[in-house]
């Protein structure tokens, strides 16, 4: 396993390096992560009388104040941390591609996501343009469907989110009624998410109530998320004061500001960007169904405090 | 109390005070949303499964469960009679609670009763049982180097496979939570 993974990431570099994108590394230590109401960061202590760094739970907001300094098609594949997420398809510490491409939009993420997927198929060593999972044989040749959030729900739950429905509902419904309808034989990209659902994105011009968020999914995985990047400092800025008021509601800690990023957001141009779970992809492509059986090692267990 | 982080398969949680086992559990998070986690449930004293998904900060009541190790005496028809051997009291479990354990199950074996508040409810087995064999199909001729087995029959009724040099009469250590052959046991 430990090869063929090896392999996919090698591929997926020399292919990225191939379309002009350079691969960047990020600090993986920040003073301030995005306030998401969803993710928890680890904290890192720094030493008495100083305040805590953060471990990045995605390299999302260094990599776009790279963009707004002139780098146009830029990429970092690396391990991101999350508090709490622990479960088959989950790990605390787990590796994340994030690519960004400039003058592009959420369509041309999901031509790189059809690409991708090709690609590494066949480092994985599967032929034919399918891959089978869980004794499901997947038709991976491009397109991809596409299906909007709005119709995946009118069709699975028997409702219509807005632009700002009941959190609660959506993620149940999503989990519950959406994920376990999708077609089985097929990757399905899922776009057009609830304006509310999408701190970080841009909302679609011909339809405001949505946002231009992506979501691949294969074989019952959430396999990439991505955007057209919400290029506007004030709109962002507003976004976040609301998620971090979100946060306080539910009895998070406050992050500090991410002021760097904010001011760089004056100078971000039209850019996209997607972020990959690597294994999550690899589980996928070795016909894997716990997370655990991709990486070198499971998380380490809790020990027991040291005694005095 | 637990929290939506303990969940996990096999945790044993009260709901509307009764009590419950998770027979299956996922840990869920839709792309940018909160933590949920999908859990089967299957009641503990009618058997019936349920299906919940629980959200981060969802708090669980232990069930009020408590084992307490017994004496298996006999079976009639009202079910199969343990006693406490401390305490001498009897109680009775009815055929489908004892269910698989059944087939390991001998007079006078030492087994753990999970009690339900005053209502026994299930059993469990010594991990490893020691049974005699009382009835072996004599003179199969076969290659015992390859692994080849052949049925036996139990002191209780049950049969399992065994390797081709087991005889009647012997004494076989059996693991009751896969149901399968060990070896002889040592005399």
């Amino acid at each position: 396993m430990l090869a063929t993974r090896g392999g996919i990431i090698k591929d997926l570099r020399s292919f990225l390096s191939e379309q002009g994108f350079l691969e960047v590394q990020t600090p993986l230590m920040i003073n301030a992560p995005v306030p998401e109401a969803s993710i928890e960061a680890f904290s890192v202590f720094q030493g008495k009388g100083k305040p805590d760094l953060y471990l990045i739970p995605s390299p999302e907001i260094n990599l776009k104040r790279l963009l707004a300094e002139g780098l146009d098609r830029i990429f970092q594949l690396g391990p991101v941390f999350r508090q709490e997420e622990q479960g088959s398809h989950h790990l605390p510490e787990f590796t994340i591609l994030e690519w960004y491409r400039t003058g592009a939009d959420y369509h041309d993420l999901m031509s790189d996501c059809e690409a991708i997927i090709e690609i590494t198929a066949r480092s994985a060593g599967w032929k034919d343009d399918s891959v089978t999972y869980k004794g499901i044989k997947i038709n991976i040749k491009p397109t991809f469907p596409r299906i909007t959030i709005k119709k995946v729900f009118e069709k699975y739950a028997g409702w219509t989110p807005g632009p700002a429905p009941d959190l609660d509902r959506f993620n149940q419904d999503m989990v519950t009624k959406i994920e376990p309808n999708l077609p089985p034989d097929r990757p399905v990209f899922l776009m057009d998410y609830p304006a509310s659902c999408a701190s970080l994105a841009k909302l679609k011009a011909s339809d405001t109530e949505v946002a231009e968020r992506v979501e691949l999914y294969a074989g019952g995985l959430e396999i990439a998320n991505g955007f057209s990047e919400l290029t506007d400092h004030e709109e962002q800025e507003a976004r976040f004061k609301k998620e971090a008021e979100r946060r306080r509601k539910q009895g998070l800690r406050a992050y500090p500001r991410p002021e760097e990023f904010l001011l760089s957001l004056r100078g971000l141009p039209n850019c996209a960007g997607m972020a990959l779970g690597i294994d999550r992809l690899v589980m996928l492509l070795t016909n894997a169904s716990n997370i655990n059986d991709v990486v070198a090692f499971p998380p380490e267990k809790i020990q027991p405090t040291a005694m005095p | 109390m637990y929290d939506s982080s303990d969940l996990r398969k096999g945790l044993k949680i009260a709901i509307d005070g009764e009590p419950y086992i998770i027979t299956d559990f996922q840990f869920s998070k839709p792309g940018k949303g909160q933590a949920l986690y999908k859990c089967k449930l299957k009641n503990m004293v009618t058997g019936y499964t349920v299906d919940r998904t629980y959200r981060s900060g969802d708090k669980f009541e232990p069930a009020n469960l408590n084992e307490v190790h017994m004496q298996y005496l006999y079976r009639d028809n009202e079910g199969f009679h343990f006693m406490n051997t401390i305490t001498y009291d009897q109680v009775t479990l009815t055929n489908d609670q004892v269910e698989e354990a059944k087939i390991f199950l001998l007079d006078n074996m030492e087994v753990d009763i999970l009690f339900f508040q005053d209502t026994p409810i299930d059993i469990t087995l010594p991990t490893f049982v020691e049974l005699e064999v009382t009835e072996s199909a004599p003179g199969v001729r076969g290659d015992t180097a390859t692994g080849a087995t052949k049925p036996v029959t139990l002191e209780t009724g049950h049969e399992i496979q065994v390797p081709l040099f087991i005889k009647q009469g012997e004494i076989l250590k059996i693991d009751t939570r896969t149901g399968e052959y060990v070896e002889r046991a040592k005399k």
